[in-house]
């Protein structure tokens, strides 16, 4: 079981929950700050250089997509090694650090035989996984 | 300031962005967020609800890519101030969960529906709910402690209740909540509504929380900002997989409004927040009517 504490009224999902968010938002505000910082010090290759990115980005989203050939979904996977994407691995962390957290409290409402919030949680991270998976985005 | 931006020559013509060097726009960025976050902590509000229609408003960024990065300003404050809610009970798990899986769901559709729509009607109902948003500011009640003699069968049965300790008056307060389905019901409408327009949407998560479901207040507008959190990471992904999301615009938009989140922090016990809040409503009632004429394509 885990361990309580009877002065703190916090329940331990909750206070592992937090500590977890900490760790993993941390992570996450430090890998978009260095990837930022690489990307407009110019010390990654770019997709679209930043003196050109004025040109485009007053365009719409379609538009912008075509004219600079820039990968939909998880495409820019495959373009780490430039700026623009590199800096997407702190908002792929940012975005994914809920789940994280959820992943990690679920065991303790099993545990309690809380069947009810195990399963909200796992419906939470299905909705994260779903929308994460670009599968509602493909074909546009 | 920000009427000096907008009402540069070189910001009205479509191509004025290229007038400048590239990091002149990103820089004014910055400092427009870290201003911002000035004056969200002590107003209430999140940084996102006041980002999207001034940057939308008064920038050379497409609204596509503003709605992308609002979201993330929305998120990464959320994130930033989840662990030390959750910590204190301010913000309370169990009374969070269920309301933030219908809002997350519904932000995915929100954020679909927004992306898939011409900019022009998005700026039209961004900038008429934007002058909603004023009204509803100015008008809500707001209850400290509300009072509920019995909570309902639903949130009775998912045992959504606490202790949070008052560190003002240095007593801990037992709470309770009613009227759970109706919140259900409010927090999907509230999640399209963060997904459309990119705003994060504590100003309609804590009357949601503290009117209708009696939330105590502090434990509301913790609670809210915490199902921020849940609520934008589902809508940033789909703005992400659709490749609205450029680092250039997100990223100093994060950054200054949280460095200006934490100066706005330290200056709640200093500033008066009447001041403060009547500073912030006038700000949204003119990008909220700057959002709507842009959409009429009255005032471009």
């Amino acid at each position: 079981m885990p361990p309580t504490d009877a002065s703190n009224p916090v329940p331990y999902e909750q206070l592992r929950y937090a500590r977890l968010l900490d760790i993993t938002s941390k992570i996450g505000f430090a890998a978009l700050v260095a990837g930022f910082v690489a990307y407009a010090f110019g010390w990654l290759e770019e997709h679209v250089t930043v003196a050109e990115l004025p040109r485009f980005w007053g365009l719409p989203l379609a538009e912008y997509l075509a004219r600079t050939d820039t990968p939909t979904g998880w495409g820019w996977l495959a373009h780490l090694h430039k700026g623009e994407f590199a800096g997407l691995i702190g908002i792929a962390v940012l975005a994914g650090c809920s789940a994280v957290c959820l992943v990690a409290v679920i065991p303790v409402y099993v545990r309690r035989r809380d069947r009810v919030y195990a399963g909200i949680c796992v419906l939470e991270i299905l909705v994260l996984v779903l929308a994460a998976s670009g599968l509602l985005t493909l074909g546009h | 300031m920000l009427l000096a931006i907008g009402a540069s020559p070189a910001f009205a013509a479509a191509g004025a962005a290229t007038e400048f060097a590239w990091w002149v726009w990103p820089l004014a960025l910055f400092v427009v967020c870290f201003l911002l976050g000035i004056v969200a902590v002590p107003a209430g509000v999140g940084g996102g609800v006041l980002f999207v229609p001034i940057v939308s408003g008064f920038f050379p960024f497409h609204l596509d890519f503003v709605r992308g990065a609002g979201l993330l300003v929305a998120l990464a404050s959320a994130l930033a101030a989840g662990p030390n809610l959750l910590r204190g009970g301010l913000a309370d798990l169990r009374l969070a969960l269920p309301l933030a899986l219908l809002a997350s769901a519904s932000s995915i559709a929100g954020a679909m529906i927004g992306l898939a729509l011409p900019a022009q009607v998005v700026q039209i109902a961004l900038g008429v709910t934007i002058l909603g948003i004023v009204a509803l500011m100015a008008s809500a009640r707001k209850s400290e402690l509300p009072n509920v003699a019995t909570p309902d069968r639903l949130s009775a049965a998912l045992a959504i209740h606490g202790v949070f300790h008052d560190a003002a008056t240095g007593r801990d307060i037992r709470w309770q909540v009613h009227r759970t389905p109706a919140g259900l019901v409010l927090f999907t409408g509230i999640g399209v509504l963060a997904g459309m327009f990119g705003l994060g949407a504590g100003w309609a998560n804590v009357p949601v929380l503290n009117l209708v479901m009696g939330a105590p207040l502090k434990v509301s507008a913790g609670t809210s900002s915490f199902i921020l959190s849940l609520v934008d990471s589902s809508a940033a992904w789909v703005y992400m997989n659709k490749g609205a999301v450029l680092a250039v615009i997100a990223v100093p938009s994060v950054i200054g409004m949280m460095l200006g989140a934490r100066i706005g922090a330290r200056l709640l016990t200093v500033m008066k927040a009447s001041v403060v809040r009547k500073l912030v409503l006038t700000l949204l009632l003119f990008a909220g009517a700057r959002a709507l004429l842009k959409g009429l394509a009255i005032w471009n």
